[in-house]
């Protein structure tokens, strides 16, 4: 078995966990990553929902696993060819590797903020996004947040919005605007923190606990509406216009920061991935998977299996959970079909 | 606020316009509003820039207005469309240039039903023919005359006698751009900048040497309306909307606003005195209000037309200190003389908003 | 002043910026479990009261939010305090008294 070399595409935890649960099984994971750092989006983090653990800590254990597999940093894949049931594998620095099974655990990208023009990402300098913020609460340089006094989330940024092309739900903004919301309250305990959203999706374990933690100890004030335009004032604050649905009446308020609630799109560059290795995409633009109950690993392509975000929004618990049933079926087929 | 970013959406929102041999239809109101615009557009297009903008005095008014309020069904308004378009196609022409921002969202609304719907671009045909007895052809470029002024913009200023600056303290003019609804909002890839960060006026401000004011209810309608402004007793919804786009606009001290469609600057400029007369409330210096004027206007006055040539004595704001800050020199005794030194009388001056 | 025959309304924003909570506010310290209420309707589905006037516990409590503190009060004095959105009230807010606690501290201000 440990003949088996694997393929495991992205660098990001399910490619992380994919590896580690194939080296367990007895096999032999490479991992090509096309950045120069290995922990994808997690890397960004600085603390995850529901409880805000320690991003780092995950990302180092993730890390640890791995240490005995090769990973490729910089890496691109330039060419693959398919021989029976072998896949020979080309990497841009022309590297080559004949792989027996190949899963593809590329991702998501944040869906780009500047696309929503009445948001005014990049013209309004209070308007930010989760992942700058997030960024904020690990070095805590940003000098557009400076002690605000009244601070909005939009949540369904660029999901559920025909308009954007993105009519699915990111299914983690959510839980992520209301972890980030008490984040922010804990900082600034002055600040009045409003979330506005259209539904609030707290599906998993300790995700309503999290609602009812912001709701009752930090004062989180959700509006039911969705932010419809952004400007500036003079004072060069945010102005902000939405609908408090439950009132059925339009609000305006000024805000010192507002958050944006960036969703996911499918990664850029992958339909180059996906072209070479014959693999399709769902109604969202995501990969397709074989199908969403017992091929949720798999894919139409004998060979190539699939685990996390880059099929649809995930978040990290069920990223990780696929990541393991990913090796499982990777070894089933290299025990049994091969 | 980053200038980058607005430039980045302005790069990604441009049209692709001839910028020669274009046929001309003039606006419903604009003629009586504004009576200098039209005029003052076809003098610099064929005088100034040399093109040539030709116009048949068979075409009529587009439909808009009645089909925005409600008094006719889209087939006929449709068929008028179609009988312009027969009238351009006629004329040698292909390329279309409307005076109106609510023909111009009709138009651009027309077309792109009759792409999406083949079969009512049929259905249209047969009625014009069955009515008219005339065949059309689509437009190959559709513009708005406000887009011919922005590509032009840059010619207009090398040929400026005036600047958008004032002369006493050498600094811009700080200018309020306003743009009509119908003109990105229902299509935003049909207008230069899109809907939300329009560049057609910005362009013009800043080729011309003014400071562009961006202020929180930009975007608001002026209120028009249509049907909220053609009934008297619904005509407090259209002021309202006027009198919530000037408190917001208030603070900044803009020296002049700009329009590209025939209702804003006249709503922007009658509600102005409405409101002064109302609550006592002006919005300029000194009791007077804030002249709000057409791109084609504003271009005469940097081109050195003669103010009332321009027809900017139809306006109910007084235009005098913004041609005393731009440095124009003009007659006030000429203010109220017509063609061939006519008296046109002397309007009385109201209560509380000044006029002389 | 002349008369038009028409007039500027008032527009129907919320203006948040100008909404006093102070009042609100004292509300909320003295009963915190105000905060927890996730607008799923029971207590107005339930309502005695609410079937014939336009009492709506939810409504209030939103209404109070957003500044409209007259309307809100005009609503609890329509409330027949059978407590049965006690009852109800998924999120275990204690309604009667806070419904209490809003007839005092309000009409303390006059409102």
């Amino acid at each position: 078995m440990n003949t088996h070399k694997i393929l495991i595409i992205g660098a990001g935890p399910a490619g992380l966990e994919t590896a580690h649960q194939l080296k367990s099984l007895g096999l032999t994971p490479i991992i090509i990553e096309r950045s120069d750092k290995i922990g994808g989006h997690l890397a960004q983090w600085d603390r995850l929902f529901p409880s805000s653990d320690n991003a780092e800590e995950l990302l180092e254990r993730l890390k640890e696993q791995v240490k005995d597999v090769e990973i490729k940093l910089n890496s691109r894949i330039n060419h693959i060819e398919k021989e029976g049931d072998i896949f020979h594998v080309t990497l841009s620095n022309n590297k080559t590797y004949d792989v027996s099974a190949i899963v593809v655990c590329t991702g998501f990208d944040l869906f780009k903020a500047e696309k929503k023009q009445e948001y005014g990402y990049g013209i309004y300098n209070n308007v930010i996004t989760n992942a700058e913020l997030e960024k904020y609460f690990k070095t805590h340089q940003d000098e557009r947040i400076d002690e605000p006094k009244r601070i909005g989330f939009v949540h369904c940024v660029g999901s559920r919005d025909v308009k954007v092309n993105n009519t699915y739900c990111s299914k983690v903004c959510c839980a992520t605007a209301l972890k980030q919301a008490c984040e922010i309250k804990d900082e600034f305990p002055d600040a009045d923190v409003y979330c506005f959203y259209m539904d609030l999706r707290m599906f998993g374990k300790g995700y309503e606990d999290l609602y009812l933690k912001a709701q009752k100890d930090f004062d989180i004030k959700c509006v039911r509406g969705r932010v419809c335009e952004v400007s500036e004032n003079i004072e060069g604050k945010l102005v902000i216009k939405a609908e408090d649905t439950l009132l059925g009446t339009p609000m305006k308020m000024t805000l010192d920061l507002l958050v944006l609630m960036c969703g996911m799109e499918k990664a850029e560059g992958v339909e180059r991935i996906q072209n070479m290795l014959n693999i399709k995409s769902n109604s969202d633009g995501f990969i397709e998977s074989r199908d969403i109950f017992t091929g949720l690993n798999l894919t139409k392509e004998r060979g190539v299996f699939v685990a996390g975000a880059c099929t649809s929004p995930k978040t990290l618990p069920e990223t990780l959970a696929e990541a393991r049933s990913a090796a499982i079926e990777v070894f089933k087929y290299l025990s049994i079909e091969l | 606020m980053i200038v980058e970013g607005k430039q980045k959406i302005w790069a990604d929102y441009q049209k692709d316009i001839p910028d020669d041999h274009y046929f001309y239809v003039r606006s419903c109101i604009r003629q009586s509003f504004f009576p200098g615009s039209e005029v003052t557009f076809l003098d610099i297009t064929r005088n100034k820039l040399g093109k040539d903008f030709y116009e048949s005095a068979y075409h009529t008014t587009c439909g808009g207005i009645a089909y925005h309020s409600d008094s006719i069904p889209q087939e006929t308004a449709m068929t008028i469309i179609a009988r312009q378009f027969a009238l351009m196609h006629e004329s040698g022409y292909e390329n279309y240039v409307c005076s109106c921002i609510t023909s111009f969202g009709c138009y651009t609304e027309t077309l792109e039903t009759w792409h999406e719907f083949p079969e009512l671009e049929a259905k249209i045909r047969q009625y014009l023919w069955d009515s008219c007895k005339k065949e059309f052809a689509k437009p190959k470029y559709l513009a708005h005359a406000s887009d011919i002024i922005y590509k032009f913009r840059h010619e207009i200023a090398k040929q400026a006698k005036y600047k958008l600056v004032n002369v006493k303290t050498g600094k811009p003019l700080k200018v309020v751009e306003h743009i009509g609804c119908h003109y990105s909002k229902m299509f935003p890839s049909k207008g230069f900048g899109g809907a939300e960060y329009p560049h057609v006026l910005v362009g013009m401000i800043e080729a011309w040497g003014g400071e562009v004011v961006d202020y929180p209810e930009r975007r608001q309608c002026c209120g028009f309306g249509f049907r909220q402004y053609f009934i008297q007793a619904n005509r407090g919804y259209s002021l309202s909307n006027t009198y919530k786009k000037f408190e917001s606009m208030e603070p900044y001290e803009p020296d002049l606003i700009i329009t590209n469609c025939p209702g804003c600057p006249y709503f922007l400029d009658r509600w102005q005195y409405v409101i002064a007369e109302q609550t006592g409330k002006t919005y300029g210096k000194n009791g007077y209000g804030i002249p709000a004027l057409t791109y084609e206007e504003v271009a005469g006055l940097v081109m050195g037309y003669n103010p009332w040539d321009l027809g900017l004595q139809m306006h109910q704001v007084a235009i005098e200190p913004l041609l005393e800050k731009m440095g124009i020199e003009y007659d006030p005794k000429a203010k109220y003389k017509g063609i061939n030194n006519k008296e046109l009388g002397t309007p009385i001056n109201p209560i509380n908003i000044k006029l002389i | 002043m002349i008369d038009f025959g028409f007039s500027i309304s008032k527009s129907s924003h919320i203006k948040m910026d100008d909404v006093d909570l102070k009042l609100f506010n004292k509300l909320e310290a003295l009963n915190p479990d105000i905060k927890t209420c996730m607008a799923c309707g029971l207590c107005t589905a339930t309502c005695t009261a609410g079937k014939f006037t336009d009492v709506s516990f939810r409504q209030i409590i939103l209404m109070l939010q957003r500044g409209k503190e007259k309307e809100a009060v005009e609503k609890v004095k329509k409330c027949m305090m059978c407590g049965k959105c006690m009852l109800v009230c998924s999120r275990g807010i204690n309604t009667r008294n806070i419904l209490l606690s809003i007839t005092r501290i309000y009409n303390e201000q006059n409102i």
